[in-house]
């Protein structure tokens, strides 16, 4: 692998500074490395043409002396959920499968106004419907990190295809969207840096949406000053979103000076699990140990409905994307199916029915069934007042602590294929992430060790709203402890 | 609760995606283990608990009613898969 494309995102950032090397030199090397990983079927739609053509801009910026800063000429990926002018954006489903978008999302816009430079669009879970990206139209994404036998696993998901083009040295960042984990649940499994902002923190305009109250964009990095950079590029009010948060947005990367002397952090006694694995438990046990070591003040705390938040998750998305995605119809966009004689509603059936794949039926019948005449106080605003309670339970601890401490996921990556036949087997992954994503809150997960069979994992930290100084912060203490190497895969443990 | 074939044909219909008759018992039973395991909820005690709807602090947004990116028919017709010169177009909805 290019030496080059294993430097940190900050690093490279203050080569090209210096003149080291120029953003056409990597870009290049960028676009061989996606090419040279075409097996882990990270990219949906590759884009060295227009990538050339960005990172030729850039060099000719700072030559003339106008960078536009940090990122200027760095390659990234853009997650295919991200509406992309001119470049077709899939949401990894059938039926969008040709679907070129005339405007660019905002957080693309503000990356591409940034100078970054877009290398291609990766792979997810089909409208972000998944914990594995195993539901991909375009076909499953394998993890750049292999079991000891040398077989393939997951990288997570939805947004395996960026955890693994980062984890893989093909770019240094990418986007990611987390609805209820799908930025830190692949970054865990990747051995990368996935962090979910505030809810609102990123504006979701030309994001294609899964479930509105909950959907968020994030960086999906390297180190955790990579992803604050990507952050401070991708934040900020939009009008064209009504949920866009009009917080100022700090410098989060200025914020992080390895002190977390005094900060309280809050171990919650609901996310040690049955049956979770000892490596799991014994990491955590060691990161309490790092920041205590660092003279922060672990202590427990409580958040009673934890074990609600799961079932209370499988409520509420699939209802808001039940109504979402009614908007493919056959009619103004993306695929129709449809015979001679044909009803309109026989062409909207058999499109939809062609168009999205099991587990997007799954959950658009599951939404449409509990936001139904007759359940809909039973399921529906049930699951919106356990919410309440969820996030009430954060509120009360983040009066006695600054941030929270628990593992990311309740395992390492797993084989592809598997839990495949058990929907909510599957959707278990996502007990440590979703309670963060209900409540609205900024959290991370930051790689600190790899498990008996030499996996990585990560743990997650998760801050008050738009705390993401203390977040980044901690995070970054965090990592400087565990000292973790992504690019140990293919190494033994 | 749970969703026998009938209420599944139903659901399937108001969401207006085709389920083969032959398909609808199995997909019962898949949707019967989701539902069954988000029943656990009926043990929180939610009285007088307001429903949170999202976690954005913003309400009632406003803005100008103004035109921000108009003329753009053209644009988004190219994605249309069965346009007719200026215009979508569906099935026959009229005798």
């Amino acid at each position: 692998m290019n030496d080059l494309l294993q430097k940190s995102l900050t690093d490279v950032g203050l080569l090209l500074e210096k003149g080291e090397v120029s953003s056409v030199e990597i870009t290049r090397a960028a676009i061989a490395a996606m090419e040279q990983h075409r097996d882990l079927n990270a990219f949906i739609t590759e884009t060295p043409d227009i990538a050339l053509i960005a990172a030729e801009k850039s060099d000719r910026r700072r030559s003339e002396g106008k960078t536009l800063g940090a990122l200027d000429g760095i390659p990234v990926a853009i997650k295919d959920l991200f509406c992309t002018k001119d470049v077709k954006t899939t949401a990894a489903s059938k039926i969008l499968y040709n679907f070129v978008p005339p405007y660019s999302s905002t957080v693309v816009e503000n990356l591409e106004q940034s100078g970054t430079v877009m290398v291609g669009k990766t792979n997810l879970d089909e409208f972000a419907m998944g914990s594995a990206n195993m539901t991909s139209h375009f076909g499953p994404v394998k993890n750049p990190w292999k079991n000891k036998d040398g077989s393939d696993l997951v990288p997570g998901g939805s947004s395996g295809g960026s955890a693994a083009a980062v984890a893989a040295g093909i770019v240094f960042g990418a986007t990611g969207t987390d609805t209820g984990g799908s930025i830190r649940q692949p970054a865990s499994f990747t051995g990368t840096v996935g962090m979910k902002p505030t809810y609102g923190r990123c504006s979701r305009y030309g994001v294609v949406a899964f479930a509105s109250s909950l959907d968020q964009p994030g960086p999906m990095t390297r180190t955790v000053n990579d992803a604050a950079l990507v952050l401070n590029a991708m934040a900020g009010h939009d009008p064209m979103d009504a949920t866009s948060a009009r917080h100022d947005v700090p410098d989060f990367s200025a914020s992080i000076n390895g002190d977390v002397k005094g900060l309280r952090i809050g171990i919650p006694d609901e996310y040690t699990l049955d049956g979770m694995p000892g490596d799991i438990q014994e990491l955590w046990n060691q990161g309490i140990k790092w920041f205590e070591a660092l003279g922060a003040e672990c202590q427990p705390v409580s958040l009673k409905h934890t074990k609600y938040a799961l079932p209370a998750y499988y409520i509420i998305a699939p209802a808001e994307a039940s109504s979402n995605l009614s908007r493919y119809d056959g009619v103004r966009y993306g695929l129709r199916v449809e015979d001679a004689g044909d009803s309109l509603d026989d062409m909207y059936e058999k499109t939809r029915s062609e168009g999205f794949g099991d587990e997007v039926k799954r959950r658009i019948l599951i939404g449409a069934y509990v936001l139904s005449a007759g359940y809909y106080d039973a399921y529906y605003i049930k699951a919106q007042q356990v919410r309440s309670l969820i996030a009430d339970d954060f509120n009360r601890v983040f009066e006695k602590v600054d941030v929270l401490l628990t593992p990311s996921t309740p395992s390492a990556a797993f084989a592809i294929g598997d839990k495949m036949d058990d929907p909510v087997a599957m959707y278990l992954n996502d007990v440590f992430t979703v309670p963060a994503s209900l409540a609205g809150l900024p959290a991370i997960s930051v790689p600190v060790g790899r498990d008996s069979g030499g996996l990585p994992l990560g743990l997650q930290l998760i801050a008050g709203p738009f705390d993401e100084t203390t977040l980044f912060r901690a995070a970054s203490a965090l990592e400087t402890a565990a000292g973790f190497d992504v690019f140990d895969h293919g190494k033994d443990a | 609760m749970s969703l026998d074939k009938d209420t599944v044909r139903t659901i399937a219909r108001l969401a207006r995606i085709r389920v083969e008759e032959k398909s609808l018992q199995p997909l019962a039973g898949e949707l019967n283990n989701i539902i069954g395991w988000i029943e656990q909820l009926g043990e929180v005690k939610t009285d007088g608990v307001l429903p949170m709807t999202g976690a954005c602090e913003n309400s009632n947004v406003l803005r100008k009613d103004e035109v921000t990116a108009g003329n753009q028919r053209d644009d988004i017709l190219k994605n249309a898969p069965d346009a007719e010169g200026p215009c979508f177009t569906v099935p026959k909805v009229i005798e």
